[in-house]
């Protein structure tokens, strides 16, 4: 290559490098506005602020569903292994909510167990698969909710494995 | 294999061989592209099977992934393109990246619309402050900036330095709409095709949509073909080659 063109890819590959640098420093600096919600973790250990505007997310724990006969009072736990609280909302799901997937609530943090949601939204995990191939896992002893075990882990590694049924 | 490619570059890299590439490959490549598209978005939605919890609304991804991994791998060439161009000086390379930008700019409109309506009926919201959702809009904006900046100077040659180094630092960007699912906390979920290891799709629902991407890149290509052989024509409207070509029989040329 000829030292002209040289010069200028060094010039170029310097101008990307650094601004690379810059832009994943200032990612990482602004993480905690960047990410979208506290998890579970944060929200226990404190590193969430108690009475301020927020978004958290997390799993729904199975079982932990309680909605009111009366009303549209519902209250659900959130973890994600590593901590749980509790989320109160009044108002309709969205149709993805169920125990075991991932849902976003906006809200504000009352204590450092409980959280008021305004908004739920319901976080699917990457997995797709036909109703009929996950009723065959499930009578292979399978979970066949494959959402259970994550948001990015393992979730659902099932899918195209199995084929048709 | 390395000759050939240095040929390749050559050959392509020349504005009178490029003109006769398109024209020999394009007769073939847009009905191959519109045959492969229409087989995949057809299979895709009509005849895949419903997803176990999205029912039939999660089909819109036989639009939306293909959109957006077009819109990425186009931006991707743009900055090969945009390096070419700044540093060999190559006159094609700033064709290509000029022909790529408008296809491009329209597959990420499509990935956002596509991603919002999908967004509703699974998330509960069109639109969140997330960091896949806000780079893929900044995606967006990188294409028509690049669009803007071609257009606002009037000497293509500096018109494409110009945007050149734009396409080159927004590669920034695609990195962190890739990698943004996975390093930050997100609504969107991560990824469901990998390149290595198991895909998180069943079989029935993989094969048309990888049919639908392979569609939609080879109509972006065809589309990009179609732009840069314009392109080549109306910069090189003052070569002997071009005018021969516009003006048959007549040695001096038209006008």
């Amino acid at each position: 290559m000829n030292p002209v063109r040289k010069q200028r890819l060094m010039v170029v590959l310097a101008i990307l490098v650094g601004l690379a640098i810059a832009v994943g420093l200032a990612v990482y600096a602004l993480r905690q506005n960047i990410n979208l919600f506290y998890t579970p973790q944060q929200v226990v250990s404190g590193e969430a602020p108690v009475g301020t505007k927020m978004r958290v997310g997390g799993l729904v724990e199975e079982g932990s569903v309680r909605r009111d006969p009366q009303t549209l009072d519902v209250t659900f736990a959130v973890t994600d292994g590593k901590g749980t609280f509790d989320i109160h909302y009044q108002g309709i799901l969205p149709d993805l909510f169920r125990e075991g997937q991932g849902v976003v609530a906006n809200g504000t943090l009352v204590s450092r167990d409980r959280f008021e949601a305004d908004e739920v939204l319901a976080k699917h995990d990457e997995t797709y698969m036909p109703p009929e191939v996950q009723d065959a896992l499930e009578k292979a002893g399978h979970p066949g909710n494959a959402g259970k075990t994550g948001q990015n882990g393992e979730a659902g590694s099932y899918g195209g494995q199995y084929g048709d049924p | 294999m390395w000759k050939t490619i240095k040929r390749w570059y050559h050959q392509l890299g020349s504005p009178r061989y490029f003109y006769g590439f398109c024209n020999a490959v394009l007769p073939w490549l847009v009905p191959i592209a519109l045959v492969v598209l229409v087989v995949g978005l057809a299979w895709g939605l009509a005849w895949a099977p419903v997803e176990r919890y999205q029912g039939d609304s999660y089909r819109i991804i036989y639009i939306h992934v293909p959109a957006s991994s077009g819109a990425l791998m186009g931006y991707i060439a743009m900055g090969v393109a945009g390096l070419v161009a700044l540093v060999w000086r190559m006159k094609m390379a700033e064709v290509m990246l000029k022909a790529l930008a408008p296809f491009g700019a329209v597959l990420a409109a499509v990935s956002l619309i596509t991603g919002a309506l999908w967004g509703k009926p699974t998330w509960g919201t069109y639109w969140q402050w997330d960091a896949r959702m806000t780079s893929m809009l900044i995606l967006l904006f990188l294409y028509l900036g690049i669009i803007a900046l071609q257009s606002a100077i009037r000497d293509p040659r500096q018109a494409a330095r110009a945007a050149s180094l734009l396409a080159v630092v927004g590669v920034i960007n695609v990195v962190i709409v890739k990698y943004s699912v996975e390093w930050l906390q997100t609504l969107h979920q991560g990824a469901t095709l990998k390149m290595v290891g198991e895909s998180s799709i069943n079989d029935a629902m993989k094969y048309p949509l990888l049919i639908s991407m392979l569609g939609l890149w080879l109509l972006y290509a065809a589309n990009v073909l179609i732009r840069a052989r314009a392109e080549v024509l109306s910069r090189e409207r003052r070569s002997g080659w071009v005018r021969k070509l516009v003006a048959p029989g007549d040695g001096k040329g038209g006008r």
